[in-house]
């Protein structure tokens, strides 16, 4: 079953293209789900290295209302020879979706305005709600912050 | 209500108003390396860093200029990369009209072995840099300026009195397609200020990787 699970998800793996305004509807139609977003590529040394602390907590929280939601920064014209062959290869549980948005001088501060761009950068967002964190993560400093957000917000 | 539920309703009154009026984000709390940092129209500090020919270069160097093209920048980091040939082309447009390039490299080369000084010389005689390309070695320079990624340049201009930073930001707006650029914040506010204008849009955000400090 798991081994069948697990290769349905490595050969069924799409990684739908999507705008801020599709992520913001995503937001605020969830009611009490707690998204976490991370914003990534495969380019980028530390957001890979973090990439695993965010899988295992989407998969610790399974059958929760929380979504692990990795955003992929990589240029769409290196979708099917960088990205797709990297989760291939990992298999994370979590969705992965392709950004599409251009320019990104307009886009980085409607994410948040203290963002300076850098990745990784992940936002967490309940309820309307939203926490911002440029920086890179453990598995220790995300649980706790994962934690300590989602339990406060009503 | 007793005791212990009031508290625990300060708590949680606490930590919601905490989460909801945007104190959540003091970036600078959790991130003390990189500070505030320079704004547009602050003097921008002069500093003496090693070039890869061995040589000490700082703004002091270019005294002659209007102005100096500050981009901090590295070997390592995929955008930084995309931006080579533009940063190079950058410098052959501006140099002779009085803004040339002075490129930085801030990381610790302990966390990324590919950024090192030797590095550094390999790639610049590679690519044929034809403007400085200075390390950072205690990170002072990146941490005053407040850099915080790369690439991520500083404009200046040079005025009786030292230099002020004219625009801070991003070089153009298409990281991954030079020919399909809209906007080339840099190369724009150079223009304006050879005109004795300043830049339109004087800073931007752009993606890039985060500077690499050193631990502890």
């Amino acid at each position: 079953m798991i081994v069948a699970a697990i290769l349905l998800s490595v050969f069924s793996l799409t990684v739908p293209k999507v705008t801020l305004s599709d992520l913001e509807h995503r937001f605020a139609s969830g009611k009490d789900t707690t998204y976490v977003v991370n914003f990534w590529a495969t380019w980028c040394k530390p957001c890979v290295e973090e990439l695993p602390s965010f899988d295992m907590l989407a998969r610790r929280e399974s059958g929760n209302p929380v979504v692990v939601l990795l955003v992929c920064l990589d240029a769409p014209s290196d979708l099917n020879a960088k990205v797709l062959p990297f989760l291939r290869k990992r298999a994370f549980a979590c969705e992965t979706v392709l950004f599409t948005e251009q320019k990104p001088h307009l886009w980085i501060d409607k994410v948040d305005s203290t963002w300076s761009g850098a990745i990784p950068a992940t936002l967490f967002v309940k309820n309307g709600k939203r926490l911002f964190r440029e920086q890179e993560f453990t598995q220790r400093t995300l649980d706790s912050t994962f934690t300590t957000f989602r339990d406060h917000i009503r | 209500m007793n005791c212990t539920s009031l508290r625990t309703l300060v708590v949680t009154l606490t930590l919601f108003l905490g989460f909801s009026s945007g104190m959540v984000s003091p970036l600078h709390a959790q991130n003390p390396l990189a500070p505030d940092g320079l704004k547009v129209g602050d003097q921008a500090p002069d500093f003496t860093l090693k070039n890869v020919d061995g040589k000490l270069v700082g703004l002091r160097s270019f005294v002659d200029s209007k102005g100096v093209i500050l981009v901090f920048t590295c070997n390592h980091c995929p955008y930084s990369v995309k931006y080579e040939d533009r940063i190079i082309e950058l410098h052959n447009t501006f140099a002779t009209k009085g803004f040339p390039v002075l490129a930085v490299n801030p990381n610790d080369t302990v966390i990324v072995p590919e950024d090192a000084f030797t590095k550094m010389q390999e790639r610049a005689s590679e690519k044929k840099f034809p403007f400085p390309y200075v390390i950072d070695e205690t990170q002072i320079v990146a941490k005053k300026y407040g850099a915080r990624r790369t690439p991520h340049v500083f404009v200046l201009l040079r005025t009786r009195t030292g230099w002020t930073v004219e625009y801070i930001g991003a070089i153009d707006d298409n990281p991954d397609d030079a020919s399909k650029t809209e906007s080339k914040f840099v190369e724009d506010a150079v223009n304006a200020l050879l005109k004795n204008t300043k830049p339109e849009t004087a800073t931007t955000k752009a993606i890039g990787c985060t500077i690499k400090w050193k631990k502890g």
